[in-house]
Parts: structure tokens; sequence; C-alpha cells
């Protein structure tokens, strides 16, 4: 007989009281490693007892025990072996604690905890990398094995991400406090970021055979939510949920049977997710009035014109053009100049796009990337340069690293070498 | 027992899927993708990856000062590995099986590639308790 796992309420609840009961226990504990590991053991204590024993009464205080049990347990074996040291009054040694706000009272501050978390995660002084997965461990409660599964990678190899990402914020000696309101907007701008880059590793994962690892986005969503919910009145994290659910939207479509890559003209528009289309919508219509628009607004704002036509020569290619001139306005970014490009392909002719994208050749930033020769094949051939486009989508498929975007760049380069042999 | 089977071939070699019909190229990529999956299915896979073009490749080595020194671009005929699998399998046999499948996969006009397909067995012994 299997042992029962956690139904969809459980595992949700489970996954948000997750950083709420992380926050308070490093308040009690003050050290993050240790609180985090507790945790992490908590929750998987939870995942084999809830099913069996069903919820307990009160799961915040429940996996709170359990955790602070750890913890203790931790810390009394360690202090045993230093043959009875005196303990200290926190039970971490003064070295390991890390530093609280200096008003810090006994008040429940879960929701506050959720954010301060996601600050410490996902804090500029560590590697995207050890960021993405620190974040999904501590703040969506992922453990270690599911993180390594959706990665790729060795669990072993996943652990050692998370204890060195540990390891560099008790070195750079990160507060556990929010940050000052002069801090507050830039390291908001780095929770986005890493959040952003979640949902993409999800969406078009940079490796491997498969082209989406729905998982991952799923989690992005849930977090983005959780920070929407927690800053209604930020105008930028709505427009990151708005561009992850608009985006998201078109998963089902994305990909065909074989695992084979569809872009987004040949897509089958009917198996868009409307309700996330109009979820999507509704939150980027109550933000954008407000004015201060931001680059999340803005592509999402582009994500919502592709959503809304209901066939894709229906695109409303000017006002996506519109969209990226400000876009490009906002930020030096040449993969934002690469769609700017091709938009305006796609409203002038592909001369004034292909005459565009010969003024990025110069940009060392987009030295060897496959998306410039693939954006360029693609308007050499809506020109009629057959043979250029072939060169460009092969240029492309050797350059990309991802499995399902070369065979679809591959296939596109074959489609073109036997179009003249039929027309003949 | 464990074994690699790797797929080696010139950078401007028979290889060449780029220059393939679209039919032949698609044909090739089911084929590749159905051979994984019935090797996944029948718990023989371990790890499959396919590698970046050769054109990526350096060489790489230490200087006097231990930073790395790199070398490439490398010439067409060089043979470079494109991708491998990793099987776990109870004979040699088998091992050698599997390599032929792969070796066998489409190429142009769907006739078999018969390409190379080196089989090196993976050193994953347990090691003998030393008197």
């Amino acid at each position: 007989m299997t042992s029962p796992t956690l139904d969809a309420h459980q595992e949700r609840l489970l996954r948000d009281l997750a950083p709420q009961v992380l926050g308070m226990v490093i308040r009690r504990f003050r050290d993050f490693s240790a609180s985090e590991d507790a945790v992490q053991e908590a929750l998987i204590a939870a995942a084999a007892q809830w099913p069996r024993e069903g919820l307990p009464d009160e799961p915040r205080a429940w996996l709170y025990q359990v955790a602070s049990r750890r913890i203790a347990d931790q810390v009394r074996a360690e202090a045993a072996r230093r043959r009875r040291e005196a303990i200290v009054v926190s039970l971490v040694p003064p070295e390991l604690q890390i530093a609280l706000a200096a008003d810090d009272d006994d008040t429940p501050a879960e929701h506050d905890d959720t954010l301060v978390l996601l600050f410490m995660c996902c804090h500029p002084a560590l590697s995207p990398a050890s960021a993405i997965a620190l974040t999904l461990r501590a703040a969506g409660g992922l453990t270690t094995a599911e993180i390594a599964t959706a990665f790729l990678v060795p669990e072993a190899t996943m652990a050692q991400r998370i204890s060195r990402a540990k390891q560099s914020i008790k070195a750079s000696l990160v507060p556990f406090q929010m940050p000052t309101a002069e801090e507050r907007d830039q390291r908001l701008g780095a929770v986005l970021h890493v959040l952003y880059l979640i949902f993409n590793e999800g969406y078009t994962t940079s490796s491997g055979p498969t082209l989406h690892r729905s998982d991952l986005s799923s989690e992005a969503i849930r977090l983005a939510r959780t920070l929407h919910a927690l800053l209604p009145d930020h105008a930028e994290t709505a427009g990151l949920l708005a561009l992850m659910l608009l985006t998201d939207a078109r998963r089902a479509a994305r990909t065909g049977p074989a695992g084979e890559l569809i872009p987004l003209d040949d897509q089958d528009r009917r198996l868009w997710d409307q309700p996330a289309i109009v979820e999507g919508i509704a939150l980027l219509s109550a933000t954008l009035p407000r004015g201060a628009i931001g680059a999340y607004q803005l592509q999402a704002a582009i994500a919502a014109v592709h959503d809304e036509a209901a066939r894709a020569e229906d695109t409303d290619w000017p006002q996506i053009l519109a969209l990226y001139g400000l876009l490009q306005r906002m930020s030096d970014n040449p993969m934002v100049a690469l769609s700017h490009a091709i938009a305006t392909a796609m409203v002038h002719g592909p001369a004034a796009g292909l005459a565009l994208l010969r003024a990025l050749d110069a940009d060392p930033r987009l030295t060897g990337n496959h998306r410039l020769d693939a954006a360029r094949a693609h308007l050499l051939e809506r020109s009629g340069d057959h043979e250029g486009a072939i060169e460009g989508y092969r240029r492309a498929a050797q350059r990309t690293t991802s499995i399902p975007e070369q065979n679809y760049l591959l296939t596109q380069a074959a489609r073109l070498n036997e179009a003249p042999l039929k027309a003949r | 027992m464990k074994y690699i089977l790797m797929m080696n071939t010139p950078g401007k070699g028979p290889y060449q899927v780029a220059n393939w019909a679209k039919q032949d190229f698609q044909a090739h990529i089911a084929f590749m993708m159905g051979f994984s999956k019935k090797l996944r299915a029948a718990g023989e896979l371990v790890a499959a990856e396919g590698l970046a073009g050769p054109d990526q490749a350096r060489l790489v080595r230490a200087g006097q000062d231990g930073k790395p020194v790199t070398d490439g671009v490398f010439p067409e005929t060089k043979e470079f590995l494109a991708g491998y699998w990793i099987v776990d399998v109870e004979t040699t046999e088998r091992a050698y099986a599997i390599a032929a499948e792969a070796s066998a996969a489409p190429g142009p006009g769907g006739k078999p590639l018969n390409m190379g397909i080196e089989v090196r067995q993976v050193m994953s012994g347990p090691p003998k308790d030393l008197l």
C-alpha cells in the first residue's frame, strides 16, 4: 500500500504557511540557516502525517512547534558536544545570530515576514541561480528534491547550491528586517526579477528536451500572487503577475503532440486559457491608469494585445510597436530592441525591420546570440530572400542551447530549402 | 552495469541535419524522441544529453598562472561528441543492442544512418574488500 499524500488544499496551505512559519522561527532562534532547515523538516513531517491523521486544528502552530523542537534538539546536541557549554539566551551562538529589526516586538507579523523573507532570498548579493533556489525552498516551501527535479540536476547539487546561498546571506550580514523606504524599491525590483526568472525557467527551459516545466511557472505565479496580495498598490508587482498570467495562458497551445515548439502565429488560439487572460487584463486595467508605468506592465500590455487577437492576422501590430517603443526608452535591453525590430517589420515592412537589426550587429551583448540570427532569418523570409533566411535559421540552430528551439529552427530551414523545388 | 553510448560526428560529417529535407529531419527527431522515451519507460535510461554545436567548443588549459587559456575554433574534420546516452542494463549485449538501434536512426530519404556509436562501460562497480 502506498502512503496517502497531501490533497491540493493541504498542499496549498502548507506552501502558504511555509514562509510565515519560517519568519516566526527565525525571530525566535535568529539563525536563518538552521531555521530554514528546521522548517523544511517540519514541512516534510507534515506531508507525511497530515494525510494520515488529518489537518491539525492550528496548522501554523503545529509547523512552528515541530520546527522549534527540531532546532532546539539540534542546538542541545550541539551544546552537549561542547561539553555543556553555557547555552546563550537565544540558544544560538552569537556569531551565528542574524540581526533583527531594532523595533522588533512579539506582535504576529506573518505577512510582513513573508515579504522580508522574499527580500532576503532575492538579495542582490546572491547570484540569480542561488536566489532562485533559495526563494523556491524558503519562500515557496518546495523540497530540495523537488527543486532539483525542476532544474534537472541531482539533489546533492541543488543541496549544495542552497547551502552556498545561505552562506552568502550569512557573509553579507543581511539583516532579517524590512528594508528602509529608500532601499525598498530597489530590493523589490530584485524580488520581481527573481520571480520573473523562475517563471521564464519554467516557460522556456534553457536546456533539456522538454520545452516547459510547468511546475516552475505555476510556482512563480503563486509567489507573484502572494506578493501582489501583500502589496496590492505596487503597480509593477501587479504588472509582473499580469505578464505571467497572460503568457502562461498560451501554454497548452505552445507545443504540439510530440513536444515541438509552435510559434504564436500558428497556435490554435482556442486552446488559450481565457480565464487567465481575463484575469491578466483586469489586473492591467486596474493598474495602468495609475500612472508610473514600468517595464513589466508594458510587457504585460504587449502580451495582452497578442492575447486579444482572435486570429494572428488580427493582431494590432501598430499598438505593439508603440508599446515596444516605450519599453525601449525605459530600458537599454538588446532583447527589447530585437522585438522592436520585429514589430517594426510587421508595421512598416521587413526592410525597415532588417535595417534596425543591422544596427544591433555591433551590440556585443548579442554577439553569438541565436535570437538575432533567428529574427533576421524570419524577416529575410518575409522579404523573399529565402537563401539568406535558410542560412540565418541554420546559424541560429547552431547557437541555441534549447533542443525544441533547435528542432524548430532546423525545420524552418528545411521547409524553405524545399520551397523552391516545389515551385519549379 | 552502466554504459555510455557516445555519438561522435565530424564537424562537417554525415550528420549534417541542417541540410536535410524537412520530412527527413522530422522523422529523425521523432525517432530520437521515441527512442529516449522507450528507454526511459524500460527503466534503462540514466541520462541523455545533446550537446551544443562544435563551433562553440573551446579547448581549455590552465596557463602558467592557473588561469584558463582557451583554444578554438577547430577544423571541420575533427570529430566531436554530438550527444550521449547513459544506460543501465544487465548485459553488455543489451548495451550493444541499444547502440545499434540508435545507430540505425533514419537519415536522408528515411535510410538508416548506421553511424558509429562508441560504447564504453561506466566505472561504477563496488570496491572489493581489501584484505
